[in-house]
């Protein structure tokens, strides 16, 4: 088997232990949580830091609970947590569909959300579920805590808005009345990374869409968050029509590479198809509709 | 750097200096030499490595062993008690659920967790449980044959016992 | 311990002789007590890594192992040059090429050797890797058989004296061009395709490895390895380290799976014995999953262009050309004569006026391999070709699948056929076998549930396929390997206590062989199973002979057995005429003893005899103690399984995903010797044939990089993927197999994968004008020829 480079070794026993760690062991150190981005990099020495610090025991980071008008879901909370949990279902559906296809169930016992969104790879689910759900995420440094919003997370193709001695600790779903969300996903096979996935969410008002979310995975460098389709629905009352208008958007502004996975123009044709597909879904759950 | 790890295996309680990169599939196979967990991948994706860790099925050779200092760890070694055959053993016999072997041993620690969770799973819900191990032999079929015949075997012997 | 007695069997079911006995392996494996090649620990044992090319085709300019060698952990870097003093720097290949164990001038594809680190555990062996230095210089790569043999294609074999160019096998041909040729002039119609078999890998769960100890105070060489053929192995290795076969012990650790990827012999193998032998010390080398998908044997790799024609709707001929990928080295396993394997039974389960065959080879720069995972000897590009072609046809004529099969299958009354390209099948009903599968099926209900998904824009298809395979190699007079006798050897042995003991020439990778061949002694003997020891892999303790893969280890060594099994049986009439003072011709037999015709109170129990074998009492005039027989068997012909398949498929029509919804399977193989160890035979077969058909690839950029080095993107199916397998049977006993059975472990993968490519074009014809796609049909490639733009996978 491939095995991981020497490295050196500690267990944070506290957040803040953590990025006094990070600072004082520079660029060379790296936070492990779950493991399962980082250690098969480490496997392949495609990623040979020095350093790890191991979080594991931060379970404080470790909830999903209602606050002050926000599902706040602490960034150790592992994917098998999110699947299960019925308030995120209940007020964030986009969720459990998303983690019904995250991964397997087995290693959805040991990857984190934090770890999740920190990895910023584009055709990681979570990123775009986050971006749809007008998610923000709490990052903490040694000078404090700072709210950044979705919108700039995602810095740069496996890059994020987290500084080199900082850690992401929460993220804040706002929760708005009559909203709904879906996730909707095209693998190869099961346990697959997405050949294309698209997040929606629409918050519906006197029958009309007041807002909408709609971001999409592995369409492009990072997470495509399609801004001008969500222009589009606003204000408008929901179709058939509408939903395909914005499926043509979402095609449009993705920027998809050509690998594996599938062609360019394929993968353009299902952000349109699954843009379409998580609208309906999320405007039927809005409108409790939803058989 | 060495470190040293100490957790319970099988129920007893090991102590070993390693280095911090040794992965729990090789801690397991090489350091306490229980061989009965397998690796068939670099990429975590067969699921050969399974062991439960504090009850949940993780594949070890995604987990480094110095992660679970302080944890519990189950290996397939732990199933049979006293001469004792676990039913999800005894059902992967009477259903013909292996054929080389390779795979069953994280297949029998993913389906235990399974069972102990969910005691009366439909096939859909045993497929989707096994879907992050992979078996070239038998097909799956008779592995959802074998896991609902310990699930069948479970409940009988739970109600003559209530 | 763990032993049969332990596993408590709620069901009664516990045959003596043919039946679903439960499998006495399961004991150790259920438990984790299964030795596999990394499982071995040996005193003092070192652990050995490669070194692999990152380039398809370059020059090396030089190799600096210092850093390396400095590691403190490190015992020896070899390369090619330590290897040329040993005269071990290339050895012979199966198929009469020469494969290099390390790169010494060129490396030829990626993930080459070039050099192997020795190094006391397994993380510094791989860091060491990291500390070799070598200097390449990049060549101009092939990757595209279809282009190998362009004039201005790099030269990969510059090593072979007298290579002018990539052709690795000259045109091989079978059938009749003339015949062929007036077939086609005569038919009324003729469609032509190109299909291509996409190279893909039998990627067994336990990758390749070995450990190997030389005993410098003994001179013994003790190797154990997973393999599937370690007499063979055992006389390559005597041949290329010029040491005495009886110096030379080869056991095979439980193997996690085999499908055609263990047989050969990989420079590993080679590396850690001359490192054992240099070092004095046991070597372990075990390949990670990478090294496996990029290095290993990989399977098919066929560019095939076919025709095929038909008169007053019936398939009458048959012709294909063929350019076979081997890689950068020939190292296909296949009889001598056959350089093509057993392709030439493209002409299938069909009547045809007649056929011809032409096939040659070439070198790429990838890999080396292509018979392997299943294939029988090229068979499963075979049926896939011909199968595909049927339903072309069937297309072009707007006639069902089915029935064209059905008029254009060999008749009952035909057998034994002799086919267009010199096959003779010995005995089959093929029409009642589709029958069978049709009922199962419930074909007619799927043809009126897919007019009704179509009419609402859903694409559902059904798809057929027929296969006659021959396995069982083979008659010595017909081929051999390496110039060795594809016969196998039983020893039997009934101890005093009549528990016995019988030692076979096959290698069970999973199939179950403790089983089974401890069932055919009992229905033959009527000792219980579980009093029947088998042993195998053991190259000291087995009778010589070809191991097992191609399906043969039923039909060749399941018929030695049995006559093994009979000789003693005769045996043991002879001495139980002496014990019952009566003549041998008197005595019938039932199973477990033999008994007086007309008295059968007075009777000799088969464990009597024994005891009576070993002791001092009187034995027959002439005849010496004891109750054992040998037996190398020869078998007179290739078996003939045969089956249809039907599959059922949903395509989504925006994302173009294939949904494999059932299988239904009828094999006949003959008689089964256990139901159960067959149907999860077909089972296993059956999911690998859903990975090829579906995601199975291993694909090359221009510059021949390998883009599915590892199980993130070569893709295996789970249990998602797979549907719940519908299987049925018909028995067809062949008749000159001593059991009737014929040998079923490749069938599925012959018939599975034209069955789901068939239904898929069904889903897609008549809404899409969809008439060909070629393997796998992934969403991507499904969606491109929905938009009329198939192409073939590179």
């Amino acid at each position: 088997m491939q095995t991981p480079a020497v490295f050196e070794y500690e267990r944070a026993t506290s957040v803040d232990g953590a990025i006094a760690s990070l600072e004082r062991l520079g660029s060379e150190a790296r936070v492990i949580a779950g493991g399962h981005s980082l250690l098969p990099m480490m496997k392949l020495r495609l990623a040979n830091p020095e350093h790890l610090i191991d979080i594991n025991d931060l379970t404080e980071l470790s909830y999903i609970r209602e606050q002050e008008g926000e599902i706040r879901i602490g960034a150790m909370t592992r994917h098998v947590d999110l699947l299960r949990s019925d308030l995120l279902a209940q007020h964030f559906p986009l969720f459990r569909d998303a983690e019904t296809v995250i991964a397997d169930p087995v290693v959805r016992n040991r990857g984190t959300i934090g770890g999740s969104l920190c990895q910023a790879d584009a055709a990681e689910d979570l990123s775009a579920v986050c971006a749809a759900a007008k998610a923000s995420v709490v990052i903490r440094g040694s000078g404090g805590e700072r709210v950044v919003s979705m919108d700039g997370f995602h810095v740069r193709p496996f890059t994020t808005a987290v500084g080199a001695a900082e850690i992401l600790t929460e993220v804040r779903l706002p929760v708005r009345p009559d909203g709904g969300s879906a996730h909707d996903k095209v693998e190869r096979r099961a346990g697959d990374w997405a050949i294309a996935a698209a997040s929606a969410a629409v918050w519906m008002q006197d029958g009309t869409i007041g807002d909408a979310g709609i971001a999409l995975s592995a369409v492009g460098l990072t997470t495509i968050h399609v801004t001008r389709a969500e222009d589009l629905l606003r204000g408008k009352a929901p179709s058939d029509e509408l939903f395909a208008e914005a499926g043509a958007i979402a095609s449009e502004d993705c920027s998809p590479t050509s690998d594996g996975r599938g062609p360019v123009d394929y993968k353009r044709h299902l952000a349109g198809v699954l843009t379409q597909r998580a609208l309906r879904r999320a405007t039927a759950r809005a409108l409790h509709q939803e058989a | 750097m060495t470190i040293n790890v100490s957790m319970t295996v099988n129920g007893t309680q090991v102590s070993h200096d390693i280095e911090p990169r040794m992965l729990l599939v090789h801690f397991i196979r090489e350091t306490l030499a229980l061989t009965g967990t397998h690796w068939g991948c670099d990429t975590s994706n067969c699921g050969a490595c399974v062991v439960r860790i504090d009850g949940q099925p993780v594949k070890s050779c995604t987990i480094l062993a110095a992660m679970c200092d302080g944890h519990e760890v189950a290996t397939v070694e732990s199933l049979e008690v006293d001469g004792q055959l676990d039913p999800i053993q005894m059902g992967f016999h009477e259903r013909h659920a292996l054929q080389c072997g390779f795979c069953t041993p994280g297949m029998l620690m993913t389906t235990r967790a399974l069972l102990d969770e969910n005691p009366d799973p439909t096939d859909h819900e045993i497929r989707v449980a096994i879907s992050g191990a992979i078996c070239r032999c038998t097909g799956y079929k008779n592995i959802v044959s074998a896991v609902r015949w310990a699930a069948d075997h479970e409940a009988a012997t739970a109600n003559r016992e209530g | 311990m763990a032993t049969v007695e332990n596993l408590p069997s709620p069901s009664t079911e516990r045959p003596i002789g043919f039946g679903r006995l439960k499998r006495k392996e399961d004991a150790r494996f259920i438990r984790g007590q299964g030795t596999y090649l990394d499982d071995i620990r040996l005193p003092g044992m070192v652990h050995g890594a490669i070194l692999r090319s990152p380039y398809a085709h370059a020059r090396i300019v030089s190799i600096d192992t210092s850093r390396a060698l400095a590691h403190p952990n490190v015992a020896a870097v070899v390369t090619a040059k330590d290897l040329e003093t040993l005269g071990l720097a290339w050895m012979p290949t199966i198929s009469y090429d020469t494969q290099a164990v390390l790169a010494g001038d060129k490396v030829r594809f990626q993930g080459q050797e070039v050099a192997f680190v020795i190094a006391s555990d397994e993380y510094s062996a791989n860091d060491a890797l990291q500390l070799i230095d070598v200097e390449y210089e990049p060549l101009p790569a092939i990757v595209n058989a279809r282009k190998a043999l362009d004039l201005d294609a790099p030269l990969i074999r510059d090593d072979k004296a007298g290579q002018r160019d990539n052709l690795a096998s000259p045109t091989w041909e079978a059938g009749d061009e003339a015949a062929t040729n007036r077939a086609f002039a005569e038919a009324d119609t003729v469609v032509s395709r190109d299909i291509i078999y996409p190279r893909c890998h039998p990627a067994p769960l336990e990758t390749c490895g070995i450990v190997a100890d030389f005993d410098p105070k003994t001179g013994q060489l003790n190797i154990w390895n997973g393999n599937q053929a370690p007499h063979a192995h055992r006389t390559v290795y005597a041949h290329v380290a010029g040491l005495a076969e009886h110096m030379i012990r080869i056991r095979c650790s439980d193997i996690g799976g085999g499908f055609g990827n263990k047989v050969p012999v990989y420079p590993g193998y080679v590396c850690a014995i001359a490192g054992s032998i240099v070092a004095g010390v046991p070597v372990k080398w075990i390949e990670n999953r990478t090294e496996n998908l990029v290095s290993t044997g990989f399977a098919r790799d066929y560019v095939m262009r076919a025709e095929m024609c038909s008169k007053d709707g019936k398939i009458t001929g048959l012709r294909v050309d063929v350019i076979a990928d081997h890689g950068a080295f020939d190292s296909t396993a296949q009889p001598t004569k056959f350089p093509a394997g057993f392709f030439h039974i493209v002409c299938g389960s069909y009547d045809l006026q007649a056929s011809h065959v032409k096939v040659k080879a070439v070198y790429t720069n990838k890999a080396p391999g292509g018979v392997a995972y299943r294939c029988s000897f090229r068979i499963t590009e075979a049926v896939y070709l011909v199968e595909r072609m049927v339903d072309a046809l069937a297309l072009e004529m707007k006639a069902d699948p089915i029935d064209l099969r059905m008029r254009s299958f060999i008749a009952p009354g035909q057998f034994p056929y002799e086919t267009t390209t010199g096959w003779t099948y010995d005995s089959g009903n093929y029409a009642e076998t589709m029958k069978v599968a049709m009922d199962i099926a419930g074909y007619d209900d799927l043809r009126r549930e897919q007019r009704e998904k179509r009419e609402r824009g859903e694409l559902m298809g059904i798809g057929v396929a027929f296969f006659t395979e021959g396995v069982g190699a083979g008659p010595r007079k017909h081929m051999d390997i390496l110039g060795l006798a594809m016969n196998d050897g039983a020893d039997l042995r009934v101890h005093p206590s009549g528990k016995a003991v019988v030692s076979i020439s096959a290698q069970t990778q999973g199939q179950g062989h403790e089983t089974t061949f401890a069932q055919i002694v009992a229905e033959e003997l009527g000792i219980p199973p579980e009093d029947i020891e088998v042993r195998q892999g053991d190259t000291d303790k087995s009778p010589y002979g070809l191991g097992t893969y191609g399906s043969r280890s039923t039909p060749v060594s399941g018929a030695a057995v049995a006559v093994v099994s009979r000789k003693v049986r005769d045996k043991a009439r002879l001495i139980a005429a002496t014990m019952l003072e009566t003549r041998p011709e008197d005595l019938a037999w039932e199973k477990g003893r033999w008994y007086v015709k007309g008295d059968p109170e007075k009777g000799a129990m088969i464990e009597d005899i024994a005891l009576r074998a070993y002791s001092g009492e009187p034995m027959p005039e002439g005849m010496e103690g004891g109750l054992d027989a040998q037996v190398i068997y020869d078998p007179p012909n290739l078996t003939y399984p045969y089956g249809a398949y039907i599959a059922v498929v949903d395509v989504d029509p925006d994302t173009a995903q294939v949904t494999v919804r059932r299988i239904i399977a009828v094999d006949d193989c003959g008689v089964r010797i256990n139901p159960m160890i067959v149907d999860g035979q077909i089972h296993g077969g059956l999911a690998e044939g859903v990975g090829i058909a579906l995601m199975e690839l291993l694909s090359f950029d221009a510059e021949g990089n390998c883009l599915n080095s590892s199980f993130m993107d070569y893709l295996i199916p789970t249990a998602l993927e797979c549907p719940d397998f519908e299987l049925g049977e018909t028995v067809t006993p062949c008749p000159h197999h001593p059991l009737g059975a014929k040998g079923v472990g490749e069938s599925p993968n012959v018939g599975s994968p034209p069955a789901i490519v068939n239904a898929v074009i069904d889903a897609l014809y008549e809404t899409h004008g969809v008439d060909h796609i070629d393997m796998p049909c992934t969403p991507a490639r499904v969606w491109a020829a929905m938009q009329g733009r198939a192409e073939p996978p590179q």
